[in-house]
């Protein structure tokens, strides 16, 4: 598959979506509504669940299913309240020492006026700044779009795995190609530079594991199940310092320069 | 017959008059200010600090003339110099654009920093560069905040940073998402190790760097009518495709809405800088 393809892969509605994956692989998955400060977002959706015998904190980018669900869930565009109770939930999870798994599934961040008089970027920036040290594991998954900034804030994890045909990208395709060439056709072109799959991630070091697709979704939720399952077990060996210092460096590597 | 005589565009029998030869203007003598519309005399914006004489516009700033105006003089020594961008994802038309922001803005990147004292309080400072590629983060201004942020962290320094930027450079792909990350997870340890960190925000600070460091000052300024937002005007408009109210996303909305300690215009923000420094010394 070239990258744009992958790209619509990736935007696919048939795709399994974040609950999906946490239906499957979870169990007594109880939800937690609202950010305690305006509202309930409902393109994010966090909780706590059993995997296996081990509580965890699960927070899951949500597109919805059919047109109706879609709609409500403003198709996984989280305005500020929706990172904002992601982070409520991490707190929590730091509190009571649970890990935390994130779905990562969405275009991008919601632009829009309500998104901006309530401060997306700082919403966005306080994620990245808290998750950075939070005193627990994290691991994310990309199971669909990554989009930008918007995915980032859900995604300064000790590890972050993509499904096979999932992408991760600082900015679409359709507006790389836009601002760049002002040539919305070069869209595939644009795709292909951007190197936003998961085999060119992955050769970048910026996602630790693929899951391959092939065996279809319920292989996905099956394997994704045991590797959760051993990873988090591992992680929450480890030292919460240590681990936070581990994170810190994973980040730290990122980039790409000269020293003369 | 011919009835009517079609009048010709001269008045007949008028010599020609030879326009006298307009005043030549060098180019750079006169400056519009994009806000008011009105023409300033070049000499006269740089006098009132590249701020218009005429609405108080802020004109957008080089890094070393911020630079210049927020250090004590002789006090900037630079640090992280030496870096430089590299197009490792062969970007087509990257390296070409870093030569020429190069030329247009005579910096190597698109941020400067260092260390200096403000009124007499040793600081590590930063200044973002819009003629750069308007700002746009790539590895190399991840890099040098990060290693401003870890060293100023150790010599217990707060650090005072000027933000301008478009957003992450999506010529370097997913590394340039990377450093938001990256940069915010210094800051975090620059503040847990209990330092100071005071963002001003001038226009327009946008995109990747407004959702990681330009939001995470403890205390967050702005230069008046600086656009700050996360997504730009355009792609908002295009989304929900309506017009957006006239000061949008501007330093007074902001400031308005809760999300900046102040404005301060660019006239008074080294003695208030002072004066935070000040407030923020036990004895």
């Amino acid at each position: 598959m070239t990258a744009y393809e992958k790209v619509k892969a990736a935007r696919d509605p048939a795709r399994p979506t974040a609950t999906d994956y946490i239906n499957s692989i979870f169990t007594a998955f109880t939800e937690m509504h609202g950010d305690r400060r305006f509202s309930d977002d409902a393109a994010v959706v966090t909780g706590l669940a059993l995997l296996g015998s081990m509580p965890v904190t699960v927070i899951g980018l949500e597109k919805g299913h059919d047109i109706k669900e879609r709609v409500a869930r403003n198709f996984g565009c989280a305005h500020p309240e929706g990172y904002r109770k992601a982070l409520r939930q991490m707190k929590l999870a730091e509190k009571f020492r649970r890990p935390v798994v994130c779905f990562v599934d969405t275009a991008g961040a919601y632009c829009g006026i309500g998104a901006e008089e309530r401060g997306q970027a700082q919403a966005i920036a306080e994620n990245l700044y808290e998750m950075s040290a939070l005193k627990t594991p994290i691991v994310s998954v990309f199971i669909g779009e990554g989009g930008s900034g918007g995915a980032l804030g859900l995604a300064v994890a000790d590890e972050v795995w993509m499904t096979e045909n999932a992408v991760y990208s600082v900015i679409s395709p359709e507006g790389c190609a836009s601002i760049l060439w002002k040539d919305p056709a070069r869209v595939a072109d644009a795709a292909e530079c951007l190197k936003l799959t998961a085999s060119d991630l992955y050769s970048l070091g910026v996602i630790d594991r693929i899951l391959l697709e092939t065996g279809g979704e319920s292989v996905v939720f099956s394997t994704l199940k045991v590797l959760l399952a051993r990873k988090l077990r591992a992680l929450c060996a480890v030292d919460p310092a240590e681990l936070t210092e581990k994170r810190y460096d994973r980040f730290r590597a990122f980039g790409n320069f000269l020293t003369l | 017959m011919i009835r009517f005589k079609k009048p010709k565009n001269e008045l007949e029998g008028q010599q020609k008059v030879a326009k006298t030869p307009r005043p030549s203007i060098p180019a750079d003598m006169c400056v519009l200010c994009p806000s008011c519309r009105k023409t300033l005399f070049n000499g006269d914006l740089l006098a009132n600090l590249s701020v218009c004489t005429n609405c108080g516009y802020h004109f957008r700033m080089s890094a070393r003339e911020r630079l210049s105006l927020l250090c004590d003089e002789g006090s900037f020594c630079e640090i992280g110099e030496s870096l430089r961008s590299t197009n490792s994802l062969d970007f087509p038309g990257y390296n070409q654009k870093l030569a020429k922001s190069a030329a247009e803005s005579g910096e190597r990147e698109g941020v400067v920093t260092g260390t200096a004292t403000v009124g007499g309080y040793p600081c590590a400072v930063f200044a973002m560069e819009p003629r750069f590629m308007m700002g746009s983060m790539g590895s190399v201004i991840g890099e040098k905040l990060t290693m401003l942020f870890e060293q100023a962290a150790e010599r217990g320094l707060p650090v005072i940073g000027y933000t301008v930027s478009g957003g992450a450079r999506m010529q370097e792909g997913i590394l340039s998402l990377m450093q938001m990350a990256k940069v915010s997870a210094a800051v975090k340890r620059h503040s847990d190790a209990g330092n100071l960190y005071v963002a001003i925000l001038t226009d327009p600070t946008t995109g990747g760097v407004s959702a990681s460091f330009a939001f995470l000052g403890d205390i967050i300024l702005a230069e008046p009518k600086a656009l700050i937002g996360f997504a730009g005007p355009r792609v908002i408009e295009q989304t929900i495709h309506q017009k957006l109210p006239e000061n949008f996303q501007r330093a007074e909305f902001l400031l308005e809405k809760g999300f900046l300690d102040n404005i301060v215009e660019r006239r008074k923000q080294k003695e208030y800088l002072t004066k935070l420094l000040r407030l923020h010394t036990r004895k």
